[in-house]
Parts: structure tokens; C-alpha cells; sequence
């Protein structure tokens, strides 16, 4: 079985959001890159059902320019067997989704993992826009997948509750906890990583549909306002009165 | 033309969200000069579909196939694009749920249109741009998205929109069939399964959340977060760690990489507040912070605060919600 999971590369989950002097792309300066952690259940998953296959091969794709291949690697020495980097700024989730079904529909690949969305621009679309343009369900957010031959049974969070779904290959699922523990890198991992092949491919397909105008972070807070533990119960007539949310 | 909405319903009643969705929708519409139309998905009633009239909603198509009584994404998607088909809708709104979330991707495709999710207000159309606000970076910051060519899909995020009440209003419900076959539930769900929800709230639908950390010990304490839940009539969450220990089932778990809310109230008992978790509620309206250090750097980001122990400080506040009557 093929599996191909799709990373993104995003900041740290402890960065502090800053942006370009005109607003209008996120200030990189000092700030270290991760797999999306999303991902990251997409990835361990698709080398879990490998494994318990006992073949099949795991790939790699992500959209994005050279500055991300650590993070590639990073993934390879999770487990991946190789990797594809289309070699593009990710321009939005439809350029982004393009790029994907191109590279799918070329390797023929049974399943298509991917996060629920990344933690920077949290669409929550690439998943649904990919299943669409290869003519093929998606499943979103799944928050377990299991494989028996060609069919896999997933389970899927509505709210409220969870829907549990069997679809046939080839599909599309956007992955979240609790799919699985998501794995490190160890050292044996790191070594052979180097050595996996990383084909960096041009990108196609139409223009983007959105562009970001300007980003803007949200107003200071005021400052709290405290109230002395004995007098707890003062809370809940500010919060009635003050406030008017009781 | 007409703006589209989609209403997604639930044990016959139309949804929190849907209900903010098609008074989203029904601005816009009045914004361009057009009239709002929905479509309902889920289980619906006349009656409670009839009422969207007071969302400002005029027409409501309405597909009584039983399998659409569960989420499928491929008879969703064929019947939503059919009902936009029939309108010549060139805006269609939904909500930014996991049902939204999944048909829109797959309809901005199908449609060929420009889709912009997690939006928190009405769209601004100066100088011929079409241009909405969108939450990015799990809640720390906003993006304004110019949404490009003649078709356009807005998923507007929970909690951001107050939803019209014009009494007395009603839709014309009105049956349509999306001819769906076979096929199009390809991909419908085997079972479903509903979680207990303490209350019997919703946490994405909330408007107050009541939320424990590690401070609160172990889950049999949780009584105390549930109690206050009920009194004010509250959802009831829990940071990363406690629901990583099993304390609490994930999908209570709140955070950049759990579930994002904005309710009106978030009451936080116990959580420090690491960036992670104040991605997931920072955009709440008013945030009320319990812990008993007061060096913790959840208090920047409250409105209100009591440095004391949750043991002692929950019981006094579930006090005082009874003594308000």
C-alpha cells in the first residue's frame, strides 16, 4: 500500500505572532519551524499501518521552498521512506490542494493523510479541496483509521459525538488525536534520513483564489481585575452586572 | 442571485451556529441587494425551519431523504452545489463546523469558488474587493482574505456572529430533491455515536465554558468544575495534559491543537495558561482565570481573576450562582 502524508511547515507552537512591518506576511525573524503538530498523527499513522502491513511505502510530500527541508528530514527520520518537495511558496489552500492532487494522481497513491489544518493559517480545507479534485472521499477530521486490505474504518468527530466510516482506497483523511502517540526521531533515524531520496518538483495547476491583505493581531487586553479569594462569590455579580455574561 | 445559507440541523432543531450562519447571510444579502435563501441538511422540522424567517431568511429548500439524517460529504456536497445551481447563488455561507468545514473545501472545487474559512465578520466590499476576517495562528492573530473570481464560500466561525431575531418572520419552506443516487452515500457513516456531555452542552456550540487543568488533581474532583458547569449552564473543558493523562476524554481537550472556542464566558480553573492553550481561547469575550499562583501568565490574558485554590474558590462561585436565583 502507497501512502502519501502531506506536511506543512509552520512556527513553533510557543512562537509569540509577529508581522512584516506592512502587515502583510509573518515575520520569520527568529523563529525556528516545525512539522505542523497535526501532521504529525498523519505521519506516525500512515508508518504504524505500514509496519503492520509488512510493506508498502510511506511518502513524504510537502509544498514549500527549500527553507523546509529540514523539517522534511525531520520526517524521514521518523520513518518515511522518501519525500517530495513541490518547490513553491504555499500561496493558499487551493494552490496548496492543487499541488497535492498533482503529485497523488502521478504516484497513484492509495491513501492521502494529512493534519486536521495547520496551526498557522488554520484552514481546514486542503483535505476536502485534494478528495474533490482526484474524485475521491475524504474524511475529516478522523481521529482514528484502521486498514483491512483495500478498506479502511475511521472514525470521525462530528459535534457531539463521532461518526464511525468505512471507505475503500483510494481516499483522503485530515488526521487529529487521539489517531496515535506521534513519534521522534531517533538516532538510527537521523543517520538513515540523510540518505533518503528528497525529489523536489516544479509546481502546476491554476492561480490561488484568496489573498491575505493584511494581518492584524488582536487589541491589548485591558488588565485583570482581581477579587480576593475569600470574597469569591463577588465574581459571579460582576460577571452578571459588570460584565452581563451570567 | 441570491446568498445561500447553509442550516445544519439536529434532532429537528436547527443549530446554534446556523441560526448566527443565516443572519451572517442575510446581512450580506442585503449588503449586495439580494434575497438569503438556505438549504437544510441534518433532521428537520417545518415548523423550526420556517422560523429561520426570523434570521431574515425568505426561502428554505429542503430535502427530506432519510439517509441526510447523518453527516455523508458526497450527498451534502452534491445537494448544497444543486440548491446553489437552482439559486445562481454566487455566496454561499456556512458554518465553520466539522459538516462546514468538510462540504465547503469540497464545493469550492465543484464550483469553482474562492473559499475562506474560521470568518468572524461581515464581509467588507470597498472598492470592489470582497474582503473578510478571518481568524490565523490558532487564535493569536487575524488575517484579512480578499476572496477572488464570481463565486465565493464563507465558513463563519462560532460565536462571532449575533444571531437577528425578528419576531414573527417566517421562511417558505420549500421540498427539492438533489436527485441523489447510491453512490452519493458511498461514504455515509456505518453508526453514529453520541458522546454524554455534562448538561447536555455542546462544547463548540457553548457560550460559556467552565474548564479545568492540573490543577484541579485527578478527575474525581471534576465534580466541582461540573457543578459550576450546570449552575451557569456552561460546557464543561480541560487543558492538553489532563486530557493526554485521560483525566478527561479528548474532545474536551481546548487548545491550538484541540478545540478552538470563543464563547462569551471562559471560566479557566487550574491551567496556567501556556501559549498552546491561550491560542485555543483567546479570542473568548471574557475570560475569568482561577489559580492559585499568581505568578501564572494565564492572568495577562484574563479579565477577571481570584489567586486562590479551585477547591476553595468553586464551591464559593456555584454558591453564589444558586443565591442569584
Amino acid at each position: 500500500m502507497k501512502f502519501l502524508v502531506c506536511i506543512s511547515n509552520v512556527p513553533d507552537t510557543t512562537t509569540k505572532i509577529a508581522f512584516t512591518p506592512d502587515n502583510k506576511e509573518f515575520n520569520k525573524a527568529g523563529v525556528q519551524f516545525v512539522i505542523n503538530p497535526w501532521d504529525e498523527y498523519a505521519l506516525t499513522r500512515a508508518i504504524e499501518l505500514k509496519e503492520a502491513q509488512g510493506g508498502g511505502t510511506v511518502t513524504v510530500l510537502n509544498v514549500g521552498e527549500a527553507d523546509t527541508e529540514p523539517n522534511i528530514r525531520k520526517a524521514l527520520a521518523i520513518g518515511a521512506d522518501d519525500a517530495i518537495r513541490v518547490n513553491a511558496h504555499p500561496k493558499d489552500a487551493f494552490f496548496v490542494a492543487q499541488q497535492i492532487a498533482s503529485v497523488a494522481k502521478e504516484g497513484a497513491y492509495d491513501v492521502i493523510l494529512m493534519g486536521k489544518e495547520s496551526i498557522d493559517y488554520n484552514g481546514f480545507q486542503v483535505h476536502g479541496m485534494v478528495g474533490e479534485l482526484l474524485g475521491i472521499p475524504t474524511v475529516a477530521p478522523a481521529m482514528k483509521l484502521d486498514m483491512s486490505g483495500n478498506t479502511a474504518t475511521l472514525e470521525r468527530e462530528i459535534e457531539g459525538g463521532k461518526e464511525i466510516v468505512e471507505v475503500n482506497t483510494p481516499f483522503v483523511a485530515s488526521c487529529q488525536q487521539p489517531m496515535c502517540e506521534p513519534r521522534i526521531p531517533n538516532m538510527r533515524g537521523i543517520m538513515t534520513a540523510r540518505t533518503k531520496p528528497l525529489k523536489v518538483v516544479e509546481p502546476t495547476g491554476d492561480a490561488p483564489r484568496t489573498a491575505v491583505f493584511e494581518y492584524a493581531l488582536p487589541p491589548k487586553k485591558q488588565g485583570v481585575k482581581l477579587i480576593p479569594a475569600e470574597n469569591a462569590g463577588e465574581l459571579i455579580k460582576l460577571l452578571r452586572n459588570e460584565a452581563k455574561v451570567i | 442571485m441570491s446568498v445561500l445559507v447553509v442550516v445544519e440541523c439536529d434532532g429537528g432543531e436547527v443549530k446554534k451556529s446556523s441560526l448566527e450562519v443565516a443572519s451572517y447571510g442575510s446581512q450580506v444579502a442585503q449588503m449586495l441587494g439580494a434575497t438569503a435563501t438556505a438549504v437544510a441538511v441534518g433532521e428537520a422540522t417545518e415548523a423550526n425551519l420556517a422560523q429561520l424567517g426570523e434570521q431574515g431568511i425568505t426561502k428554505v429548500l429542503y430535502d427530506a431523504e432519510p439517509r441526510l439524517k447523518d453527516f455523508v460529504n458526497g450527498a451534502y456536497t452534491k445537494l448544497i452545489a444543486a440548491a446553489a445551481q437552482k439559486e445562481d447563488s454566487k455566496i454561499i455561507v456556512l458554518a465553520n463546523s466539522n459538516i462546514g468545514a468538510s462540504v465547503g473545501s469540497r464545493l469550492s472545487v465543484r464550483l469553482q469558488a474562492s473559499l475562506a474559512t474560521n470568518v468572524v465578520e461581515l464581509p467588507k466590499t470597498d472598492g470592489g474587493n470582497f474582503v473578510v476576517k478571518r481568524g490565523a495562528f490558532s487564535g493569536k492573530a487575524f488575517a484579512d482574505v480578499k476572496l477572488e473570481g464570481e463565486r465565493k464560500i464563507i465558513a463563519v466561525k462560532k460565536n462571532s456572529i449575533e444571531a437577528l431575531h425578528e419576531a414573527g418572520k417566517t421562511a417558505q419552506v420549500e421540498s427539492f430533491s438533489a436527485q441523489l443516487t447510491d453512490a452519493d452515500f458511498a461514504d455515509a457513516p456505518k453508526q453514529v455515536v453520541m458522546q454524554d456531555q455534562a448538561g447536555g452542552i455542546l462544547l463548540p456550540e457553548a457560550d460559556k465554558v467552565v474548564s479545568g487543568g492540573r490543577g484541579m488533581k485527578g478527575p474525581e474532583n471534576w465534580s466541582l468544575i461540573e457543578d459550576l458547569a450546570k449552575a451557569i449552564g456552561a460546557a464543561t473543558a480541560c487543558s492538553k495534559p489532563v486530557s493526554d493523562v485521560d483525566w478527561r476524554p479528548h474532545h474536551e481537550h481546548v487548545g491550538q491543537t484541540g478545540i478552538t472556542v470563543s464563547p462569551n464566558l471562559y471560566i479557566a480553573c487550574g491551567i496556567s495558561g501556556a501559549i498552546q492553550h491561550l491560542a485555543g481561547v483567546n479570542s473568548s469575550k471574557v475570560i475569568v482565570v482561577i489559580n492559585k499562583d499568581p505568578e501564572a501568565p494565564f492572568f495577562k490574558a484574563a479579565d477577571y481573576g481570584i489567586v486562590g485554590d479551585v477547591f476553595d474558590v468553586l464551591p464559593k462561585l456555584t454558591q453564589a450562582v444558586k443565591e442569584l436565583g
